[in-house]
């Protein structure tokens, strides 16, 4: 994926030297201490000069290592906006992306000092039903529109579908920030915000790269996904070829899941384990011991009854048709603005068809799963998300072009 | 787009990179210097102040044509041994286009024409930018939409020509007052944005 290429400020390479110094007087003493030979001194990179490459045959974003912070902002196009108008907003938000994915200022960028530091920065597009249907209405896709109705939803269409999803990530917020900012002014003669979500994970550099997310209730939370660069990532993820206009693309389903986290800590930790079916501390299988140990879910325990409940979220959410998977790629939510505590899951889920993957599982949890008691949908939007483009091209070009 | 500097009858990094795609497996992605080079030396007896010349990042602020005015921005660049100057600019939807300079007392900024052009150093560059100096397009005709094109022709001290391709980006800033011709300062309504500050 070309993730974490490392490119050196003027700065990391003045720190650099500095912890270079203190790296080699450390190995000297070591080498004395123990005779070995001292370890070559490395210059540590700082995390805001890693990079993403922009172009490429997929967006970035979505096989990107999660970044520690990510803005989803979803707009609707202006009732003036026509097809013309679509291909020229992408063009103007391609080469913004782009550039600012290197640290590098959007064209008439007014703080171009902001964009210095990339730290991983990727945007993401994505398109809604309506944009789609507004540059030709026989390449909709039939999935891309709002999910079937699940009867635990809580629906709030402030978090509804949108003509236009712009995913901003990276491993600083003020670069998040100043991205979303800079694509908004390029938008802003052809759309209106309709929402912004902002989330996000452990802090770049907390925790070894790879390790699953705990989301706000304590839980390890994405063991099972697909690994990208394998196979069965390919399989699941990228769309094959129909529609045309969105080959190796993707779907992006992004639930808002609110977590009643007042009501939860009324469970104790056994319960809490029940009610998943895996362990609150590494989350492995309550019938296993490591994370990634396969669930069994046939075991029973010494008086018989099945180790992993009827009602448990892994039980629910497994499936043995394997098409029946996605990829999760979520980020945490809290807001305390108003007072009491809005805390959640932006639960952002990338397939290849929704309807065929995402939605039969969540039927399945809808129907039965006791992990509904203390979480609820108050958003749901789907959307497709447009392979990636060459350098000089744009997003959403087979689409806009034809 | 990244940056690509423009040979000669230019286009942006904006144009020349969209052409790129459609010859990506000929001059643009594989050897360049044959691509571009050998006119360039076939030329090179008479090279002109427009040989050397290209625009870096060259961009204009969308407006509509009721407002009439805006800029154009970007790095003039002069790859020669040799200064080039500016000494005018035509864009085809303008019934002016001058090339002006800015002097900013406070945070207000006036602009007007700059005398003997801009002048781009040998191996060296020159900062087209809101608040200093830039090419002023007048009574324009037809709206500048964002993310359309824009075909700008400059014109040198020696006469020759060049052209490049500006994009067109919405921008809040660049309203300077224009203090150059009187009575044209108060027609537009384009200029008013530092009145109150």
């Amino acid at each position: 994926m070309g993730d974490g290429e490392a490119q050196f400020s003027r700065r990391g390479l003045l720190l650099g030297g500095a912890a270079a110094g203190a790296g080699a007087a450390g190995g000297a003493l070591a080498h004395r201490w123990t005779a070995e030979p001292a370890p070559a001194p490395r210059a540590p990179v700082l995390n805001g000069t890693l990079t993403v490459p922009f172009h490429g045959t997929r967006q970035a974003g979505v096989e990107t290592p999660p970044q520690a912070h990510g803005t989803f902002v979803a707009l609707d196009l202006e009732p003036g906006t026509d097809a013309d108008g679509v291909r020229r907003l992408m063009r103007l938000l391609s080469d913004d992306a782009a550039r600012m994915s290197q640290g590098e200022p959007a064209l008439a960028d007014t703080e171009p000092e902001l964009a210095e530091v990339p730290a991983r920065l990727t945007t993401t597009f994505g398109f809604g039903r309506g944009l789609v249907e507004r540059v030709d209405a026989t390449a909709v896709p039939d999935w891309l529109g709002p999910l079937p109705e699940f009867d635990h939803d809580r629906l709030d269409p402030a978090w509804g579908g949108a003509d236009l999803l712009l995913q901003v990530c990276a491993d600083d917020p003020v670069t998040v920030s100043h991205a979303v900012r800079m694509m908004l002014k390029d938008a802003r003669s052809f759309a209106r915000v309709r929402w912004t979500q902002t989330g996000f994970r452990r802090a770049h550099g907390s925790q070894p790269g790879g390790t699953t997310m705990r989301n706000l209730m304590g839980q390890v939370d994405g063991t099972v996904n697909p690994v990208p660069g394998t196979e069965e990532f390919d399989r699941l993820v990228w769309v094959g070829g129909e529609p045309e206009w969105l080959e190796g693309g993707t779907s992006l389903v992004l639930r808002r899941i609110a977590t009643h986290l007042d009501t939860w800590d009324e469970l104790d930790r056994p319960a809490r384990e029940a009610v998943i079916g895996r362990r609150v501390d590494n989350g492995a299988p309550l019938t296993g011991t490591e994370e990634h140990d396969e669930v069994d879910l046939d075991a029973t325990d010494s008086s018989g009854l099945p180790a992993i409940p009827a009602f448990a979220h892994v039980r629910r959410a497994r499936t043995d048709d394997p098409g029946q998977r996605i990829f999760r790629r979520g980020y945490n939510y809290d807001h305390r603005d108003s007072g009491g505590q809005d805390a959640g899951l932006l639960f952002a889920s990338y397939q290849a068809d929704p309807l065929r993957q995402f939605a039969p599982v969540q039927q399945r949890l809808d129907e039965l799963d006791l992990l509904n008691q203390w979480t609820t949908a108050v958003g749901s939007a789907v959307f497709a998300l447009p392979p990636g483009c060459e350098e000089g091209g744009y997003v959403g070009r087979p689409l806009l072009e034809g | 787009m990244d940056r690509v500097r423009t040979i000669r009858t230019a286009h942006t990094a904006w144009a020349a990179s969209l052409l790129c795609l459609g010859l990506a497996l000929t001059a643009c992605g594989g050897a360049p210097e044959e691509g571009t080079a050998p006119a360039d030396q076939e030329a090179g007896a008479a090279a002109t102040e427009a040989d050397s010349f290209s625009v870096t990042d060259p961009w204009i602020k969308a407006v509509t044509a009721e407002e009439g005015m805006t800029g154009v921005f970007g790095e003039l660049v002069n790859g020669s041994g040799q200064e080039i100057t500016l000494v005018s600019a035509s864009y085809g939807a303008a019934g002016k286009v001058e090339l002006h300079e800015s002097v900013t007392e406070g945070a207000d900024s006036t602009m007007r024409e700059k005398e003997g052009g801009f002048t781009v150093p040998p191996e060296g560059s020159h900062v087209l930018e809101p608040g200093a100096d830039h090419i002023m397009v007048m009574d324009l005709a037809e709206d500048l939409e964002p993310g359309a094109d824009a075909n700008v022709t400059v014109e040198f001290s020696d006469g020759s020509t060049a052209e490049f391709t500006a994009a067109v980006k919405d921008y809040a800033g660049a309203d300077e007052e224009y203090g150059g011709e009187g009575p044209e300062e108060s027609q537009d309504g384009g200029h008013e944005g530092h009145e109150d500050h």
